[in-house]
């Protein structure tokens, strides 16, 4: 892995930059691949979950479930009867809200072994807009007894992710999405689910992060290098069941925190966070994430801006975490 | 006919007076659908599923499975269960209390064998049922998947949702059976949310539609043949079963008003005597 402190930027600006749905396209061929007993589902969205390649593949083990995603959770709930080990595609928002109680009921309540793969999540699906833009999906999904939560930064750990996704038993939420971000990760890099990804080592703030925000955050250290502050940076791709030895271990050397995460405040990265270090390591912690609000119609970038969610966002998040425990130390 | 030894019909009686005690005994549940369906499970779990009991297993390959999709009816399959062996009739005393595997509605959390998936929020069943039918089309299982649904949960639109699949993805291993009683919570269905031509509605949607009288077994067991004579061409099979909400209790048949209230001490000692004992109650 580069060293982003020290890389310069054509470094940065010369990293490939792919989608993280493509990373889960081709991590869910590899697992078809692996396993003759993984089926996918889809609702009318296959190109756009990047699910063409397993579906040329295996077209007997596609099942297309149309504009019905309610059904298609209950199927996915019924194959695992049998064995199979289902994987459903379709955005975030039709992943989770618009289907709770079925994912309530018939896999989390009932122990299935569904996978529930969400591309498009979060502002960053961009143009179509605040009715698509899911940023409460994290929220409904971790508080599901049973359920695993896991979003991906970049297009290898998602198709590393996928394969861990296929090995773990037990039902999964799987978040990820749109946008081409550069690949921070490694290709052999074994994921781990539930063990958090150390992306930089540093002494003054943590920043736990996940999905597209781990590229912001590698972008926020950066600039906090340069004004001689040192990130310690936790890429928490996993937020059910969340790392808390790793968590607990970074802000005993930073006795502060920022959580950055492309979702709202309420259920999300940062709320688990707080929850986690308020029973273990009350620590001074600052939240970038949208704040109460729906999104709306714009490109990527400028929404990421907009909402608080840019590099600057979380410079400034990291300033104030410090600043209160420099407060508290007086 | 697998338990030949059992006379179906005194099986029916010895279940709704299961039925009648367990809702009695929790204060609570649903004796209505329960009495109107058990006709309808007796002859389902004894003379048609092949099935085993004893060596109950979540996968149940090689086997007929059957999803309950309206849950509220537990008492029914609570009681069927216990009496076709997958575990001990005492356990049905159990029923809706603390620390119990017998939840209100199904549930698979805490174990109970037969149980593969929760139900009670309606609507889900026949898509779950439509995964496990394709599943073992996938694993070359030439077993049944039978299911039961209300009449007012047809109202769910996830039912037709999954109608539309079930048709679309030829699954032709699935025969459903809709408790057609004509009640809900609020009223009838004809005045709640009325269901209008429910035998084209099914037809329209690509299904082989079959009609019976749900409490004569004879007439049963003509659509259970016929059922199957139909399913593996191509289609999914719906039997549109009459019954009578509460049947066997004359104070509880054909209304709605016992959908889901206990009976108190009175009222369970003038439905038992309705009911003569014919095995042995839990």
């Amino acid at each position: 892995m580069i060293d982003f402190i020290s890389a310069d930027e054509a470094t940065l600006d010369g990293l490939t930059r792919k989608d993280t749905r493509s990373g889960f396209g081709q991590g869910l061929l590899e697992v078809g691949q692996a396993h003759d007993n993984v089926v996918a589902l889809c609702a009318d969205l296959t190109g756009s979950l990047k699910m063409n390649a397993f579906k040329d593949a295996f077209p007997d083990r596609f099942k297309q479930a149309g504009i019905a995603e309610a059904n298609m959770i209950g199927v996915a709930a019924g194959l695992t009867i049998g064995g199979i080990i289902p994987f459903t595609g379709t955005f975030a928002n039709f992943s989770t809200g618009r289907v709770y109680d079925q994912i309530r009921q018939s896999v989390a309540y009932s122990e299935k072994n569904v996978k529930i793969c969400a591309s498009h999540c979060g502002l960053t699906l961009g143009e179509d807009g605040a009715t698509h833009q899911i940023l409460e999906d994290v929220g409904m999904m971790k508080m599901l007894p049973n359920m695993t939560v896991i979003h991906t930064c970049d297009y290898e750990q998602t198709r590393n992710a996928t394969h861990a996704v296929a090995a773990h038993h037990g039902p999964v939420y799987f978040r990820f999405g749109r946008p081409k971000v550069p690949m921070i990760t490694e290709a052999d890099a074994p994921f781990v689910i539930g063990k958090a990804r150390r992306v930089m080592t540093g002494s003054d703030v943590t920043i736990v992060t996940n999905g597209h925000l781990v590229w912001n955050s590698i972008l926020a250290a950066r600039q906090l290098a340069s004004e001689g502050i040192s990130v310690d940076l936790l890429d928490m791709h996993t937020i059910k069941p969340l790392d808390e030895a790793a968590l607990i271990e970074s802000v005993g050397r930073t006795h502060c925190v920022v959580s950055a995460e492309e979702h709202q405040r309420n259920g999300g990265l940062g709320e688990s966070i707080a929850a986690c270090l308020a029973q273990h390591q009350p620590t001074p912690q600052r939240f970038v994430a949208v704040k109460d609000q729906f999104g709306e119609s714009g490109t990527p970038a400028q929404l990421l801006e907009k909402y608080g969610l840019g590099p600057s966002a979380i410079v400034d998040a990291c300033k104030e975490a410090i600043a209160v425990k420099q407060g508290m130390m007086a | 006919m697998s338990e030949s030894t059992h006379n179906l019909s005194d099986l029916c009686t010895q279940v709704r007076r299961d039925i009648v005690r367990m809702v009695h005994g929790a204060s609570s549940g649903h004796p209505g659908g329960s009495l109107g369906c058990t006709d309808f499970l007796v002859k389902l779990y004894f003379d048609e599923m092949q099935v085993d009991p004893k060596n109950w297993s979540m996968d149940g390959r090689e086997e007929d499975l059957f999803f309950l999709s309206n849950g509220h009816i537990s008492p029914v399959w609570y009681s069927v269960l216990s009496r076709r062996g997958y575990f001990d009739v005492a356990e049905l005393s159990t029923f809706r209390k603390l620390n119990s595997r017998l939840q209100g509605h199904p549930a698979t959390e805490e174990g109970l064998p037969g149980i593969r998936v929760a139900s009670g929020s309606l609507g889900q069943g026949l898509s779950v049922a439509c995964g496990a039918a394709q599943a073992k089309k996938l694993n070359g299982d030439d077993r049944w998947v039978y299911t039961l649904h209300g009449d007012g949960e047809l109202q769910e639109g996830q039912i037709w949702e999954a109608a539309l699949y079930a048709a679309h993805h030829r699954i032709d291993n699935l025969i459903s059976f809709v408790d057609w009683n004509g009640q809900q919570i609020d009223g009838t269905v004809e005045d709640v949310m009325n269901l209008g031509d429910l035998e084209g509605k099914w037809r329209s949607f690509g299904w082989h539609v079959l009609q019976c009288n749900g409490h004569d077994l004879s007439a049963l067991d003509a659509a259970f043949k016929s059922a199957r004579a139909a399913a593996g061409q191509g289609q999914p099979v719906v039997v549109l079963m009459r019954t009578d909400m509460g049947r066997g209790v004359d104070f509880m048949e054909g209304t709605h008003k016992w959908h889901g209230v206990a009976p108190n001490d009175d009222q369970l000692s003038v439905a038992l005597d309705q009911l003569a004992t014919p095995l042995s109650d839990y």
